[in-house]
């Protein structure tokens, strides 16, 4: 019988070795897995690479994990949030390191990763010093920058509903990056807030397939 | 706003109004962050218009009302916002295929600089002292299909805003349609800046001087006239 339903946290990220990229959901605190960042930081693992739209707010989730100094690299859209001050003391005095791409990119990147895509040509950045380096194309007269997959070693997103297949439903604007990241990662691990029978969650309704999920946890 | 500026120019909120005047029925509308998240307040009552948010929303409503707020429910400057009947919920790449792939109507963005040839500065100053960050600003400058601007005419220095070529780095390049300051409403035209509105406090000629690249008076030219919004 499949059963994805891990019972304790710390048995949900046990295998993330050194070096290993973390997809992180949430757009700020909407759909963060506080809980599977912070059984994150229990591990031995670092040197890690996190990709997530925003670098952590206060001291809790994402923004803890960062200051634990288990993470080596960030990759992310948007990192000056009020609030996300552990982020930039670390990146002032160079102890992290960031790459910065444009939002609707990063989540084209792992969508394209998840996908199968190596890489799309967008008009995004175009001209900007984020595309200096970058490869161009004329598609239609029009420039276009060329941009990699980005894929994970493993994603935590966050759920409502989840079923022992992985099947998953999300919260509102919750949902966010969820389902691009449980794509694009080797290993996705949900933390949901609630756990159904097989055949509760309409099928017409799923936005996850559980082909995407690897680990559950209920998150009372 | 200093006081002075108040008095010569319109507030926040009036900016707000007649950008939301310029927005007809049915539009799809991008908000940016900050001032332009007015715009919402000031859409005349006959007329829907739905709004779109970054992080994965249609049919975005008002602020909940005190106690009703949810924070799996947030806009993109990550403040409570509801969700209208008809409205839909949907991942992040979706979300960005509507602004990328030309579904947007209009995107209200506030800037520090704009070019005369539509160039928009949004997303970086010079100042490296803090981490740089650019979350949505670059999609939305190419996707949508008409960039409006929402700014003071000056910095707090007073310091020209709309520019001959942006000293800041870009963000888009050619992409903004009009320009609404406190001082005036500003098409963008075969590289010029035209002066469809402007308030009555000031001549054309002061205008001309607050304003880093030649103006032109539209043959439509009117008199900026806000209601009272305080």
């Amino acid at each position: 019988m499949i059963n994805k339903v891990i019972n304790f946290v710390e048995d949900t990220v046990s295998d993330v070795q050194d070096g290993a990229v973390i997809l992180a959901s949430g757009f700020g605190n909407a759909g963060a897995t506080n809980c599977l960042l912070e059984a994150l930081m229990e591990t031995n693992a670092k040197y890690l690479t996190v990709v997530a739209n925003n670098a952590g707010e206060s001291d809790y989730g994402l923004a803890a994990l960062i200051g634990s100094g288990k993470v080596s690299k960030v990759i992310c859209s948007y990192p000056i949030s009020s609030g996300s001050t552990i982020f930039q003391k670390l990146y002032n005095t160079k102890e992290i390191d960031l790459e910065l791409v444009p939002q609707g990119t990063l989540s084209e990147r792992l969508r394209a990763a998840g996908a199968g895509i190596g890489g799309f040509y967008t008009r995004t950045s175009v001209g900007s010093l984020l595309a200096t380096e970058k490869e161009k194309r004329k598609f239609n007269n029009i420039e276009y920058v060329l941009e990699y997959g980005l894929k994970g070693d493993f994603a935590l997103i966050r759920g409502k509903t989840a079923d022992r297949w992985g099947n998953i439903i999300y919260d509102k604007s919750a949902r966010n990056f969820g389902p691009i990241m449980a794509a694009a990662a080797t290993t996705t691990i949900a933390q949901v807030e609630q756990i159904v029978k097989l055949g509760e969650i309409d099928p017409e309704l799923i936005v996850t397939p559980g082909i995407y999920v690897d680990k559950v946890y209920l998150k009372k | 706003m200093n006081s002075q500026k108040k008095q010569m120019g319109l507030n926040r909120r009036q900016v707000a109004w007649r950008i939301a005047q310029e927005i007809s029925e049915g539009s799809y509308v991008n908000l940016g962050i900050g001032s332009p998240e007015l715009v919402a307040n000031y859409i005349p009552e006959d007329r829907e218009i739905i709004f779109h948010s970054e992080n994965g929303i249609l049919g975005m409503g008002p602020a909940p009302r005190p106690g009703e707020e949810n924070g799996n429910l947030i806009n993109a400057g990550k403040k409570p916002v509801t969700l209208l009947e008809g409205g839909s919920y949907f991942h992040h790449t979706d979300s960005f295929a509507m602004i990328r792939g030309g579904h947007i109507d209009i995107c209200v963005l506030g800037a520090y600089q704009v070019a005369q040839n539509g160039d928009l500065a949004n997303w970086a100053t010079l100042d490296t002292s803090k981490p740089p960050g650019v979350g949505g600003a670059m999609d939305l400058s190419v996707g949508a299909k008409k960039i409006f601007v929402m700014m003071d005419h000056l910095t707090k220095d007073n310091e020209p805003k709309l520019m001959k070529t942006c000293s800041y780095p870009e963000t888009g390049f050619g992409v903004v349609k009009t320009v609404f300051t406190d001082l005036a409403v500003i098409d963008i035209l075969d590289s010029k800046f035209i002066v469809r509105e402007m308030v009555e406090t000031l001549s054309f000629t002061q205008l001309q001087s607050k304003t880093g690249a030649p103006l032109t008076l539209s043959d439509n030219f009117k008199t900026l006239t806000p209601p009272n919004l305080d």
